[in-house]
């Protein structure tokens, strides 16, 4: 990258606040998702609002791209740099800047940890609902990009339920507020579409979270079923009884296999193993649970354990949570998916992946948020085989397109990032993706911000579809097409 | 302007002669007549009709059920009144997956009944729901009580399509509860005023009708006590749906909090609430849940009515300030205030005077970061802008507007900040 520009940058951020050895910038060329790595130009370490504010500026004049960068835990790729770009990491702005227990609000800069929310307000029995498994280190302000979910959000909601406002820099360097402290503010929800737009509208430096009262009971159960089918039966009854449970989770075989060796959560050994947690009054959960179990009983389950104690719910919950990383233990390679369906298509999307598994000779493990039809596929292959890699690889987009048939989508909680825009034309018309395309010219005229992401090669704004002609900013040399 | 007979005849040739009449005062917003009301029997009906308005520069007037189209300022223009009421289908209740696929015109009665077929319901009370339709009740953002428990209309829909000025038909979103595939345009043109497309369908999740309830109201000396006993329930393990204060001039003060569960569940909280609030004065009452639309009841010319957003904790100082204003003018009050610190307030009185005091208890609540919109003004009265400062974001309001509507089509001037 120019000297001069460089120059500008540690002018703003100082030096501590500037990585360009290429040996330390090797640390930012990819996310979570490893099999996509950029180099970035330089990675920029923001310490204050101005200070993003100050780079975002010099992006903007000289027309660099910049990808905003949580903790980096993302599985689509979403912070993957650009090329010629910079990496605009918010690890340093990591202060909880307000505790409102009266209104159950936290305002938090974007570096702060999201368990750290919780473990904050916890004391007065407060917490922050959305917990994907990455909770221990992924950021607010990651999850903030991608709409991040996790097991509870079934009744608690996703990050959009429970972000009331945001500090945004816009990809010019202007600052402003989206939303505000209270449910409601007037005119567009612009924060609404801010949350899971993955980095492509601009940066946000502050965010007004909600948090939740603690419920007074927590229950869960873990049942033991032949197969996920049975599983799913009982899923299907315990909706139709009219319960909300905080949330149900399903794993396979293979998947319990993998969780027992990593983390020893004392899983029965079973076809397809149910977690239900049911939370509320405790006269309610405790006649509820009742149902769940003679639910369960009656689709098939052959053992049904309540965890008695916090802490033996810690360890059935640790087995799920650890259950991407478990595989590890099973596999020297995975690709983990992220695909919803309508519930009620599993036991047939259940039957369609074994299949597929069966004649690619590929294992796949299923993990999955039962209760929303959210499945995380795991893809296992060894990249020292020649060609498994590419097969796995097939095999995890045939799944997607499973999905789509199923009526479903292709992300529920991990993103489009860079892993799946090739496939948003097929979940999306092309007047569809244009539509979103206004949303992003009104923020980022320029496409500055995380520029390649989330849509198949968008159009510049102000192009029109159809036969290729200049966009102007082309022409005058300002913007190029790659 | 007069529309001449050709460019009737343009929509005309869109939806059907028969379809096509020309307009009444009650087919448009106040303050503004529509020429011709047109209504379109398709989603692609829609695009059509409104890219032929956009060509011919005709400000296009979206409507349902009419039941708010007097809210939001005047539009600076009103050519065309294009109504949803023939897109009126249930088309997919796939209730084993709690969700439904719902056209615009349908009312909210039609299809909470359908859903309830199911022992389903779309979690939210709007107001008139036997003539207010999925459409008009997404654009304007009416949730009630039970916004509470199920979070609002943001929280319920899943998936949209949108008929776009140009023509565009466009739909974003999905038929799954979870799904962060694209920009989440259901939640932009929630509570959009129709100002950057027309929706056409909407998919929503559902939820189960709660198989038994329980309401509990309670009353306090002041506002302060009920303040300090609505934040003692918000601050407690009770696991209520919704609760709300009633509060008017003529000095009454009572709340309602209402329990949706099973029998053993529903005792046990009522004994808690009891116990939290140290009194025996906790009454069984169904009523009190329509509270908010009966502020509408009677309403007239000396009548102004507001939304007003705010703190939890500042339900108190916002009544004793409506409280103030009104004994300063001597006016007559009632509002109904939900402990989301979202609510409605009536003030009745002599219109421009009125009008003044409602501007003070804007002033009040906006220095306090909150906001207050006007849903109902004085007939009359020299009006005031009804939506209030706009913040630092209406730049991009703007450019989003730009973007989606640049010709202005869509009820221009309805909505904040002009747009």
């Amino acid at each position: 990258m120019n000297q001069r520009i460089l120059d500008e940058f540690r002018a703003v951020v100082g030096e501590r606040g500037l990585i360009s050895s290429s040996e330390e910038l090797h640390t930012y060329e990819c996310d979570g998702l490893t099999n996509f790595r950029v180099m970035p130009q330089a990675v920029l370490l923001p310490a204050s609002t101005e200070q993003v504010q100050g780079i975002v500026r010099i992006c903007h004049r000289e027309r660099i791209p910049f990808v905003a960068r949580g903790s980096g835990t993302g599985l689509s790729g979403g912070a993957l740099p650009v090329e010629n770009g910079i990496v605009i990491s918010l690890a340093r702005m990591n202060r909880i800047l307000e505790v409102d227990l009266e209104n159950a609000r936290v305002v938090v800069e974007p570096g702060v940890i999201n368990l750290d929310v919780t473990g904050r307000v916890s004391p007065s029995q407060f917490f922050y609902a959305p917990d994907p498994s990455s909770q221990s280190v992924c950021s607010i302000g990651g999850n903030v990009a991608e709409n991040s979910g996790g097991a509870h959000c079934l009744k608690y909601g996703f990050t959009t339920t429970h972000v009331l406002g945001l500090e945004v820099v816009l990809p010019d360097g202007s600052l402003v507020h989206l939303g505000g402290n209270m449910l409601e503010t007037p005119g567009y929800d612009l924060t609404g579409v801010f949350v899971g737009s993955e980095g492509t509208l601009g940066i946000a430096t502050k965010v007004v979270l909600r948090i939740v009262k603690r419920p007074e009971c927590i229950r869960t159960l873990l049942a033991a079923f032949p197969t996920t089918n049975e599983a799913g039966a009982a899923v299907s009854d315990i909706i139709a009884a009219g319960m909300l449970p905080a949330a149900i989770e399903m794993m396979d075989n293979l998947a319990i296999q993998a969780a027992e060796a990593a983390v020893h959560a004392n899983y029965p050994d079973c076809g397809g193993l149910l977690l239900v947690e049911l939370d509320g009054p405790t006269a309610e959960v405790e006649a509820l649970m009742e149902e769940v179990d003679a639910i369960s009983r009656k689709n098939g389950a052959w053992e049904i354990r309540v965890a008695q104690t916090e802490a033996e719910r810690a360890v059935v919950w640790k087995g799920r949570k650890a259950a991407f990383a478990a595989m590890g233990r099973i596999s020297p390679n995975y690709i983990v998916q992220d695909g919803v369906i309508p519930r009620t298509a599993l036991p047939r999307v259940m039957e369609e992946i074994a299949r597929l598994s069966q004649e690619t000779g590929l294992r796949v493990a299923n993990v999955f948020h039962a209760g929303d039809g959210n499945l995380h596929p795991l893809v296992l292959y060894d990249r020292r085989i020649a060609g498994q890699e590419a097969a796995a690889e097939a095999l995890s987009t045939r799944i997607l397109e499973l999905c789509l048939a199923a009526g479903g989508s292709i992300t529920g909680e991990h993103g489009v990032g860079e892993e799946k825009k090739h496939m948003m034309p097929k979940m999306f018309s092309e007047p569809d993706l244009d539509t979103m395309q206004r949303v992003r010219c009104a923020f980022d005229p320029l496409r500055l911000a995380n520029p390649t992401k989330v849509f198949p090669t968008p159009r510049l704004c102000g192009e029109k579809p159809g036969e290729y002609v200049p966009h102007p900013l082309e022409t005058a040399g300002i913007a190029e097409r790659f | 302007m007069t529309i001449p007979q050709t460019i009737d005849e343009q929509f005309r040739t869109i939806v059907g002669a028969e379809h096509v009449r020309a307009a009444t005062a009650d087919d448009s917003p106040v303050g503004t007549n529509c020429k011709i009301a047109v209504s379109p029997g398709t989603e692609k009906e829609v695009a059509a009709v409104l890219a032929r308005a956009n060509e011919l520069g005709l400000a296009v007037i979206p409507c349902g059920g009419g039941t708010k189209l007097g809210w939001g300022n005047p539009p600076e223009r009103a050519d065309v009144l294009v109504s949803l009421s023939r897109l009126d289908r249930i088309i997919e209740h796939a209730w084993a997956d709690l969700t439904v696929v719902v056209e615009a015109g349908c009312t909210m009665e039609h299809l909470q009944n359908t859903l309830a077929n199911q022992g389903q319901r779309l979690a939210l009370d709007c107001l008139w729901p036997e003539k207010a339709t999925v459409g008009g009740v997404l654009s304007t953002n009416d949730s009630g009580v039970l916004r509470l428990r199920y979070g609002a209309l943001r929280d319920l829909v899943i998936g949209v399509t949108v008929a776009l000025p140009d023509g565009t038909l466009a739909s974003s979103g999905g038929k799954v509860v979870k799904n962060v595939a694209g920009y989440d345009l259901p939640k932009f043109v929630t509570g959009a005023f129709g100002t950057l497309g027309v929706i056409t369908r909407a998919i929503f999740r559902t939820h189960p009708v709660c198989r038994e309830s329980q309401t509990l109201s309670f009353t306090a000396a002041d506002v302060e006590t009920m303040q300090v006993k609505v934040l003692a329930i918000q601050n407690s393990q009770l696991a209520h749906t919704a609760l709300q204060v009633r509060a008017s001039s003529d000095g009454s003060l009572e709340a309602d909090v209402l329990f949706e569960g099973r029998g053993a569940g529903l005792q046990a909280q009522e004994k808690q609430l009891q116990a939290l609030l140290r009194m025996a004065g906790v009454t069984r009452e169904a009523g009190g849940w329509r509270a908010r639309e009966q502020l509408w009841n009677g309403v007239g010319g000396e009548s102004v009515i507001a939304k007003v957003v705010v703190l939890p904790s500042k339900l108190a100082t916002t009544l004793q300030k409506l409280q103030e204003q009104g004994s300063t003018g001597g006016f007559a009050w009632k509002a109904v205030m939900q402990a989301t610190g979202i609510g409605c307030i009536r003030v009745d009185g002599p219109a421009g005077p009125v009008l003044a005091r409602v501007a003070e208890i804007r002033n009040y609540v906006e220095a306090n970061g909150g906001s207050l919109a006007i849903l109902h003004f004085s007939a009359n009265a020299e009006r005031i802008d009804c939506w209030g400062t706009a913040g630092d974001s209406l730049a991009l309001m703007q450019a989003v507007k730009c973007q989606f509507d640049p010709k202005r089509t869509l009820n221009p001037g309805r909505f904040v900040g002009g747009i």
